[in-house]
């Protein structure tokens, strides 16, 4: 096994960006993340890799053994290997840790529901222009029927009025859950993004912008830092993320993000009056006919010379079986019900099939740019699902 | 809400259908309590290190101090470095599985 002691380990929740909406933690609610983050670091580099020798050694052969052939798909590789005890103890303790981690996040932020709701209505007080909330936008029953990632209510759910503890318990959590990966302020992929706009189309600003799926806005601030000139659309279903995030980045001081609910199938925005349209992990979380829709959309509000990009986990093609397995394990386990469609999906072909012209559209990489102490991507074994560093896939209007 | 209703509030499962992995149920639900106590084990043992190095570094204790403690570079490594241990303890029978894994495959 390898020794434990040469691992590194996961930074501590106080190295965590602190900003206006950061709940107050005390000791116990910090040392709860501490052990879920170093958890989670030792099961993508130690206990994980079981799986691949279990595989080789006792499931595929027993396959093989009654069925006359070696399993092929990654849904004859699951087969197998629910029968492996190795594997059933490897899934019954991750999604455990999953379970853990909700309870952990919203311990610390349900106690305080009221006061985080009144300082974000204190936050958002001095530009309520720059939140736009809409009561007639409905959570799409592919949205509301399964709580998204083990979230109990999912993004949506409102204790009292005003609610912001959804968002508040998604910001607190997902630097241990991404053991410092996506950076202090989970802002990696964002940075990434901008910094991959500056390379490919160097001397160019962006004057409108559109972040679909924004959550609490956490990856549109480092493009609104970005283009300061910039108007910058967080687009989101849930009001208490974008009630959390608005009061969230007025704190730190940007101004520049609009965060306005609306379902990103069909916007109240004008034709081609975005010149840069992203998202970042967002796609997985649409359902097949959504997925159609909001790149629909995304097609429409692009104005002529300008550029779209989405970030995901990598698509399953050109991938080993036994790879893709793994990686489906938060679709069978962890309530991401539309991953395992998104992965199979070619992107690039439904956006031809769109209207965008085939020599438009691009792939590439694209990784998180964090601060010079978090740990890098490409120093790390990667947790499947949740590495720093993503496949992109846009094109040129 | 009191306190019980707001526990039971932060305990609320998730929809959907909760998995299991193993034959018996009864052992997915065993081993989710046991991870449970696994974590508060190490919650305790956190506080009670830095409970030890504000001793050591002020000579008095404050409650307030432990929940406005940072560690240090040095700290923060130390006790990072701890939880890795602790969980390779905790799943030492897991580890007894690898190595025999590693074994068979020549590793």
């Amino acid at each position: 096994m390898t020794d434990a002691t040469r691992l590194g380990c996961a930074p501590p929740w106080t190295e965590a960006g602190q900003h206006a909406m950061s709940p107050v933690a005390t000791h116990d609610d910090i040392a709860r993340f501490n052990f879920l983050a170093n958890f989670n670091k030792f099961m993508a580099s130690v206990v994980v890799t079981g799986n691949a020798i279990a595989f080789k050694e006792r499931a595929a052969p027993q396959w093989h053994a009654s069925h006359g052939a070696p399993p092929e798909t990654r849904r004859e590789i699951r087969e197998t290997m629910r029968e492996d005890p190795y594997y059933r103890m490897w899934s019954s303790l991750r999604r455990s840790g999953m379970e853990m981690r909700q309870q952990a996040g919203r311990t610390l932020v349900l106690r305080q529901m009221a006061a985080l709701r009144d300082r974000a209505r204190a936050l958002t007080a001095a530009h309520p222009e720059t939140l736009r909330l809409d009561p007639t936008v409905s959570v799409p029953r592919y949205q509301s029927e399964l709580d998204n990632h083990c979230m109990p209510g999912s993004y949506y759910a409102e204790y009292l009025e005003g609610d912001v503890t959804a968002a508040a318990n998604y910001d607190a959590g997902m630097f241990a859950t991404t053991t410092g990966l996506f950076g202090r302020f989970l802002d990696g992929a964002g940075r990434g993004t901008a910094e991959w706009l500056r390379r490919r189309r160097p001397g160019w600003t962006p004057t409108r912008i559109l972040d679909l799926g924004a959550g609490l806005g956490h990856n549109s601030l480092p493009i609104a830092q970005a283009f300061p000139e910039a108007e910058i659309i967080a687009v989101d279903l849930s009001a208490p993320m974008l009630r959390y995030g608005h009061a969230r980045a007025l704190g730190m001081g940007i101004q520049n993000v609009t965060f306005q609910q609306a379902n990103a199938e069909s916007l109240p925005f004008e034709d081609g009056c975005f010149d840069f349209i992203f998202s970042t992990m967002f796609l997985h979380e649409t359902s097949h006919s959504a997925l159609r829709n909001i790149l629909g959309e995304a097609k429409r509000l692009l104005a002529p010379g300008g550029v779209q990009v989405h970030l995901e986990q990598p698509p399953y093609r050109g991938m080993g079986a036994f790879e893709q397995f793994l990686r489906d394990w938060d679709c069978q386990y962890n309530n991401e019900p539309f991953w395992s469609a998104l992965h199979d999906t070619r992107l690039p072909d439904l956006m031809v099939e769109l209207g965008v012209a085939r020599d438009r559209v691009f792939e590439t990489e694209i990784h998180a740019l964090v601060e010079d102490e978090m740990p890098k991507v490409s120093t790390e074994v990667e947790d499947y699902g949740r590495g720093g560093m993503w496949y992109a896939c846009g094109y040129d209007s | 809400m009191n306190e019980l209703e707001l526990q039971k509030l932060i305990n609320a499962a998730a929809s959907g259908k909760r998995p299991h992995f193993f034959a018996d149920h009864d052992v997915d639900r065993l081993l989710a309590i046991v991870w449970a106590m696994a974590g508060e084990l190490a919650v305790t043992r956190e506080r009670l290190d830095t409970v030890e190095r504000l001793l050591s570094e002020r000579q008095l204790l404050d409650r307030a101090n432990i929940d406005a403690y940072r560690p240090d570079a040095t700290a923060a490594e130390e006790r990072g470095r701890w939880q890795i241990e602790y969980i390779a303890r905790l799943l030492r029978i897991l580890q007894q599985e690898l190595d025999t894994l590693q074994g068979k495959s020549g590793k």
